[in-house]
């Protein structure tokens, strides 16, 4: 730390859609505000589950859900800010070493849910250092389309858990609003992998 | 800070009802903060092959935990101190927006021959926080209402989507000993 690294240039929209693109069965948690916006936006799908809320729980949900399916591979999305309030999930993740699980971080130093007010991350803490030195089997910093490119080669390969600090421009695109019905998309997803409601 | 146990005699074998009742609803993630009322449950779950024993920085990690896991189809259990229901609250959210099933085990400090005065403030708010939330709870004070207890919860919990809490009271864990 000490010195602020220099602001993303990639577009979140894009990066998320490149993530996105042949997913196949790729099982995907998205933290509130624009992550779940992003991952609407590059197209609903019954193995998504969108937060609205319970800022923090991400990458948490993530390795439960890891834990449960070892057999899928489990991306989460998020944003710094959230990822911030879970800081803690770092630690507790790094332990459990779910090879099935990438946490992506969406990074572009700022709350812009609220006002595009500067986070720790733009203030100089990076969060793809905090997981390496957590004990997480490979991260890295994404700056460009060919590392999104390359994360996304990964998130299939369950040779240990991951994360990756992709930084973005700190812009809001249009809202595509994911459904809000947390119940629907809980079902929703459930369904997808066999298993009724009660 | 951790008192050995089991500190009341009396209640020596409630803490191994405790595991099986969770093992008989397939509960195959124990997802905790530890507590002393809690050793033999964590002790239990850390040496089974069939469960994911989880240590959690702070409590609200549990609650996103088992949310994810319910996602993937599988059911567990948070167990918790009575102050880690104060990290709980915004988090409990999540179960009220998502309706998975939820059960959490709470054991209480600053309920009963409390010795650190610090413990009083969230342990006299814990069952109300709870409620506040919409989380169901029921309270075991003694040894025999344990096992029907936590049946009763888990049932409710896992039948109706539900989030339910039983209390461990400190009557039933047993004063806290200073060794020193």
């Amino acid at each position: 730390m000490g010195q602020v690294s220099a602001p993303g240039q990639l577009d979140r929209r894009e990066a998320v859609a490149r993530l996105l693109a042949n997913r196949k069965d790729l099982l995907v948690i998205t933290g509130l505000g624009s992550p779940s916006y992003d991952a609407m936006a590059a197209g609903d799908h019954e193995n998504n589950f969108y937060l609205w809320g319970a800022m923090g729980s991400a990458a948490m949900m993530g390795l439960g859900l890891a834990a449960a399916r070892p057999k899928h591979s489990v991306l989460v999305i998020t944003g710094d800010g959230e990822m911030l309030m879970g800081f803690g999930a770092l630690a507790t993740i790094a332990l459990r070493r779910p090879a099935n699980l990438t946490i992506a971080v969406l990074d572009n130093g700022h709350y812009a849910e609220t006002g595009m007010q500067v986070s720790h991350t733009g203030r100089g803490i990076s969060l793809d250092q905090v997981a390496r030195t957590c004990g997480f089997a490979w991260t890295a910093e994404i700056r460009d389309m060919p590392g999104v490119d390359d994360l996304r080669a990964r998130l299939t390969v369950h040779d240990g858990v991951k994360f990756a600090c992709i930084k973005i421009t700190a812009d809001t695109p249009p809202r595509v609003l994911p459904p809000r019905d947390g119940v629907h998309v809980k079902n929703r997803f459930r369904a997808a992998l066999g298993y009724g409601t009660i | 800070m951790s008192a050995p146990e089991p500190q009341n005699p009396s209640s020596a074998d409630w803490h191994t009802d405790v595991f099986r009742i969770l093992k008989s609803f397939d509960i195959q993630h124990v997802v905790y903060v530890p507590d002393a009322g809690h050793a033999t449950t964590i002790r239990l779950a850390e040496d089974d092959n069939e469960i994911n024993a989880v240590v959690l920085t702070t409590e609200e990690e549990g609650i996103g935990y088992l949310a994810g896991a319910w996602l993937g189809g599988e059911r567990g259990v948070l167990l918790m101190q009575s102050s880690g229901v104060g990290n709980c609250i915004n988090m409990l959210s999540l179960q009220a927006s998502t309706r998975f099933p939820l059960l959490m085990l709470v054991t209480m400090r600053g309920d009963w021959a409390e010795v650190n005065g610090w413990q009083n403030p969230m342990g006299q708010a814990t069952e109300q926080a709870l409620k506040l939330m919409g989380v169901m709870t029921w309270r075991a004070d003694e040894r025999k209402d344990v096992a029907p207890l936590l049946r009763g919860a888990a049932t409710m919990a896992f039948n109706g989507d539900a989030a339910c809490a039983l209390i461990l009271g400190q009557r039933l864990i047993g004063e806290k000993q200073w060794v020193k």
